[in-house]
């Protein structure tokens, strides 16, 4: 299994009028092939700007990429040419994005859409493409396929057009799929119909997947590994059950927390997290998360932690470690 | 812990439809939406009922027309033995001091130009409660009880993140110590970490305060921890209402099983070995709903008899109401 995606310290700025807003750290992050990997993170910590910045699809201005490298079989996907990364979008690494609506265009049909990619990047004539798009709505489970395809996207209802966004992303036989918070907005049985087949053709197709999301149900049912965001700083990285079975770093503590869980027997009380998110134009000296963690001591709000390995494969970036209760003396 | 005989509330049959028209100059009537199509219910004084749906069943439009905010097609509700519906006007505008709503969008629900304190002191003034100074005292007061610095009062909604304003709804929703709250979706467009924060806050205020509360949201896993009852919707009528516990735990109708187990546990141990109900196809239009049934198009266990009848919202033991032919 290799490794797919290799993303190292990429830092992604705003520049504003009200300031420079530092929307992505330094974060590292590989994918391998065949894996899931789940970024979660509640509103404003970097999620989606991480992935945006990887598929250079950040407008710049007023964004800025200032540093890292997004090594995607093996090149270095921000100083490719405009000409090279078009080829990798949609075709190489596919995304899917939270609101269909606003993602499909609205004056073209289902059909047209799904076949431009097809035409593009395969080279395919109209009609070996309206054959595939076919065939790919039937993939994901849309009824009538041969008379929906002529269908404009206000003719689906949202969990249809997700599931046309997903047979969009998938026709090209992508490497690697990119899903950003893709059923936020959708009902929860609706919800359970889109994971269910990205995770069947995750089975069939052997796809590589990274999934964005703030709720933490959707990502223990569908991750391999995790990563946690906050403040567009990672702050921990395990494989899904290490995570939920072993959290280390506060955030994630106070986060597993703060979920109600419909199979447990009902808390008196949620713990929650007081306080709120850093003001990432301002950001205060020291760890993003000190000011509402718990657990901080004085070196916290002065140094930024690094990430350190707790365990095999798992990471925090926290001095310290609450399982013994010891500070960590070094910056490794 | 409410009385059995206590009800503050009490909805009967309950109907609003939305008209469609066609036509430009002449508007045709060509048809309705009905949004909410007959739901009866109760509330106990100090209880929290939960109304759990997806998005079209009609939970939003229900706790809107239990107030009065939207007129209702047909049917009562009776607030303290009192007929709402047979009611406008000055009396009805004296009953809305004991009945007051909390609203979805933190964003939305505040007037932009309005400082925070003109937002929460409203109510006293447009009741003849308190002016001036005894206002502004009021109001101080109210921000302190939902965590929010006094001295905030001059401070304009923008100022405020998602969650702060969410509590400048919640200390106007008490300015006039209402004895019932409808909380629409109060917590949704909320961060997780900052939903726990306003829940922990609404069960205070319930306690400190005897609040009764109907809770309106699609995420199951929240209803169930605020809620004694909850009641299920489904394309604009109920299909299921019980205690909380045993909704949980043993859910009688197709589509509450189907919604309980659509929905995402925090727990990958758990999440692997869980059989999923996933459901076939869309939500029907509320414009064209289904004939009998109307979760019939969409239930794992339909027979002949559910296309043509709709079966009777009917209590089958134990305060456990289901409309299904199966039980």
């Amino acid at each position: 299994m290799g490794r797919l995606l290799e993303v190292k310290g990429l830092t992604t700025r705003f520049y504003t009028q009200d300031g420079v807003v530092h929307a992505v750290n330094g974060v590292s992050f590989h994918v391998d092939e065949g894996e899931t990997l789940g970024i979660v993170g509640e509103s404003g910590c970097g999620k989606s700007v991480t992935v945006l910045s990887c598929m250079r699809l950040i407008p710049q201005p007023p964004g800025k990429i200032v540093a890292g490298e997004v090594l995607f079989n093996g090149r270095d996907l921000l100083k490719v040419s405009e000409d090279e990364i078009r080829q990798v979008r949609g075709n190489k690494i596919a995304m899917i994005f939270q609101d269909p609506m606003t993602s499909l265009n609205p004056v073209l049909t289902i059909g047209r859409q799904i076949s431009e990619a097809l035409e593009l990047h395969l080279g395919m004539t109209r009609e070996q493409a309206r054959k595939r798009s076919i065939e790919l709505l039937k993939m994901v489970g849309i009824p009538e396929a041969e008379k929906r395809i002529d269908d404009y996207p206000h003719q689906f209802s949202g969990g249809m057009r997700q599931r046309a966004m997903i047979a969009m992303a998938l026709s090209c036989n992508p490497q690697l799929l990119i899903a950003d918070e893709p059923t936020t907005f959708l009902d929860v049985t609706i919800q359970a119909q889109i994971i269910d087949i990205v995770k069947r053709l995750k089975k069939e197709l052997g796809m590589t997947v990274i999934w964005i999301t703030h709720d933490l149900g959707i990502i223990a049912g569908i991750a391999d590994r995790v990563i946690v965001m906050y403040a567009g700083y990672l702050v921990e990285e395990a494989p899904v059950k290490e995570l939920y079975g072993d959290p280390r770093h506060p955030y994630t503590i106070g986060l597993l927390g703060s979920v109600p869980r419909l199979d447990e027997e009902r808390k008196e009380r949620l713990t929650s997290i007081e306080g709120l998110p850093p003001d990432q134009i301002n950001m205060p000296p020291g760890c993003p998360f000190a000011p509402r963690c718990a657990y901080a001591i004085e070196r916290c709000l002065e140094e930024n932690p690094s990430l350190r390995t707790v365990a095999p494969h798992h990471k925090i970036a926290c001095w310290v470690d609450l399982k013994s209760g010891q500070v960590s003396k070094s910056a490794s | 812990m409410a009385r059995k005989d206590d009800i503050l509330v009490e909805v009967k049959n309950l109907k609003k439809y939305f008209p469609i028209t066609r036509g430009i100059i002449f508007q045709r009537h060509v048809g309705d939406i009905k949004a909410v199509d007959g739901v009866s219910f109760f509330i106990r004084r100090g209880e929290t009922l939960g109304l759990v749906g997806e998005s079209g069943c009609g939970k939003t439009t229900t706790g809107r027309t239990i107030l009065q905010l939207y007129r209702p097609t047909a049917g009562e509700v009776f607030f303290e033995g009192q007929n709402l519906c047979e009611m406008k006007g000055e009396k009805l505008r004296r009953m809305r001091k004991k009945m007051q709503m909390i609203f979805q969008d933190p964003y939305a629900s505040l007037n932009p130009r309005m400082t925070v304190g003109n937002i929460i002191g409203e109510p006293l003034e447009v009741h003849n409660i308190a002016k001036g100074k005894e206002k502004m005292e009021r109001v101080q007061e109210l921000l302190r009880i939902v965590g929010l610095n006094p001295y905030f009062i001059n401070r304009y909604p923008h100022e405020f993140s998602g969650g702060q304003r969410q509590r400048i709804g919640i200390a106007r929703a008490l300015a006039l110590n209402p004895s019932f709250i409808i909380c629409d979706e109060p917590i949704s467009s909320l961060d997780v970490s900052i939903q726990a924060q306003i829940m922990n806050l609404l069960e205070d205020l319930q306690e400190k305060f005897g609040l009764t509360y109907l809770f309106i949201a699609h995420d199951l896993a929240v209803v169930r921890h605020v809620s004694d009852r909850v009641a299920v919707m489904y394309l604009g009528k109920l299909v299921e209402l019980t205690d909380r516990d045993t909704l949980y735990r043993e859910p009688l109708h197709p589509y509450t099983k189907a919604l309980l187990s659509a929905v995402p546990i925090p727990d990958p141990f758990v999440e692997e070995k869980r059989e999923r109900i996933i459901l076939v196809g869309d939500v029907p239009s509320p414009a064209n709903p289904p004939s009998g049934c109307r979760f019939h198009t969409r239930c794992p266990l339909v027979m002949d008899i559910c296309k043509e009848e709709e079966p009777e919202f009917r209590d089958v033991g134990g305060e456990h109401w289901v409309a299904c032919h199966r039980v």
